[in-house]
């Protein structure tokens, strides 16, 4: 119950924060779920962030898989729920007013303004999920070079052409099976 | 405002919509997804109005799809219909992760197992620094925004430094050296 409450906390306040996206929030997030609370390892989060990517759908959903790992079935819920509902009753009451905000000269200010703050949050999501996914201090040099040829070559066939992410995701899982097997 | 398709869709119609795009919408590029079904298909939003949600739903905290997916229900049946949207959209995919969540409970230790999905995760690392690359080609290459990310990153990724204090502190920074110009005075 008491970590049910933590859970209610930390998702509700990650919804509230996650201006231009999910990912922004990735950083906040792991360092709540891994450091401050231990619910989940560095690893897990990895995973779990994965996972995430790999059902359709919202992909910040994974959360739920978080909340379930903290505290069960009524984690699970608990995580969805917080996570998702007080940006959405911010959104369902702010839409209707849009009309008299939309052409004030600080809506672009704002837009402007933030986008690089969130293009610095999303690089911190990059670093939250990779240190554990790509570069790892308790796996060996062959296993952390693999990985990180693994996100590299994701990015470089992403910029190169047009391609279903999902193809790449399962490319990856290949790759990890082809080269990471012990 | 009156609806835009001739006979508003009930809730059940709204949830079945959204859960199809919630179902089969792999690998992102959701906001494509509920353009085609919105705009295209149903014509159940104007150009106008889907972009209009686009661009609450960006400025807005929380995920751009679910956000729009409130605006769209909203805007065709109210209450109900943003959560029938919201739901249908999100509801399929953790449906899934539950299958996924129980797979990776049950085979977390096989040796096989293991490989694929530190594979995986790196890989989802790779499809998230080329969206953040992409999306934020201008602000790399621009002097001014690349100081605010780089301090961003370097607070937020070595020191922990929290979402709130970079929201309240910085981003005000950011936003007053974009302020509007301001008019020219009549003296």
């Amino acid at each position: 119950m008491k970590d049910d409450i933590h859970i209610l906390n930390v998702f509700c306040l990650l919804s509230l924060l996650a201006v231009g996206g999910g990912s922004a929030v990735l950083p906040q997030m792991e360092h709540e779920t891994v450091a401050l609370h231990g619910w989940i390892t560095g690893d897990q989060f990895a995973t779990i962030y994965s996972l995430g990517q790999m059902a359709p759908g919202p992909n910040m959903s994974m959360v739920a898989l978080i909340g379930w790992q903290a505290g069960g079935i009524l984690g699970f819920v608990v995580a969805l729920v917080a996570f998702y509902l007080p940006s959405s009753f911010l959104v369902y009451g702010c839409s209707h007013v849009w009309d008299s905000f939309r052409d004030n000269p600080w809506r672009a200010s704002i837009q402007k303004g933030m986008a690089p703050v969130t293009i610095g949050l999303m690089l911190a999501g990059v670093h939250a999920v990779g240190k554990t996914a790509c570069w790892n201090p308790e796996r060996s040099l062959y296993f952390n070079t693999t990985t990180c040829v693994v996100a590299l070559v994701v990015v470089g066939i992403l910029f190169a052409r047009r391609i279903n992410p999902a193809v790449l995701i399962l490319g990856g899982g290949l790759a990890g099976w082809v080269f990471l097997r012990a | 405002m009156p609806p835009a398709a001739s006979s508003a869709p009930s809730a059940g119609e709204i949830f079945a919509v959204f859960a199809r795009i919630g179902a089969t919408s792999f690998g992102g590029g959701l906001v494509a997804y509920l353009r085609d079904a919105m705009v295209t298909d149903r014509k159940w939003m104007t150009p106008e109005e889907f972009l209009a949600a686009l661009e609450i739903g960006q400025t807005l905290p929380g995920l751009n799809s679910v956000n729009i997916a409130i605006i769209a229900g909203r805007h065709l049946a109210g209450a109900r219909g943003a959560v029938a949207a919201a739901s249908g959209l999100v509801l399929p995919g953790v449906a899934i992760l539950v299958g996924l969540g129980l797979l990776y409970a049950r085979f977390r230790h096989n040796p096989d197992v293991a490989p694929v999905l530190a594979g995986i995760a790196a890989a989802s690392v790779g499809l998230l620094l080329q969206v953040t690359l992409k999306i934020g080609a201008r602000q790399f290459t621009a002097l001014r925004d690349l100081v605010f990310v780089l301090a961003t990153f370097y607070l937020v990724a070595f020191h922990h430094v929290s979402l709130p204090v970079v929201l309240f502190l910085i981003a005000p920074f950011a936003i007053m050296l974009n302020r509007p110009p301001q008019p020219p005075r009549t003296p």
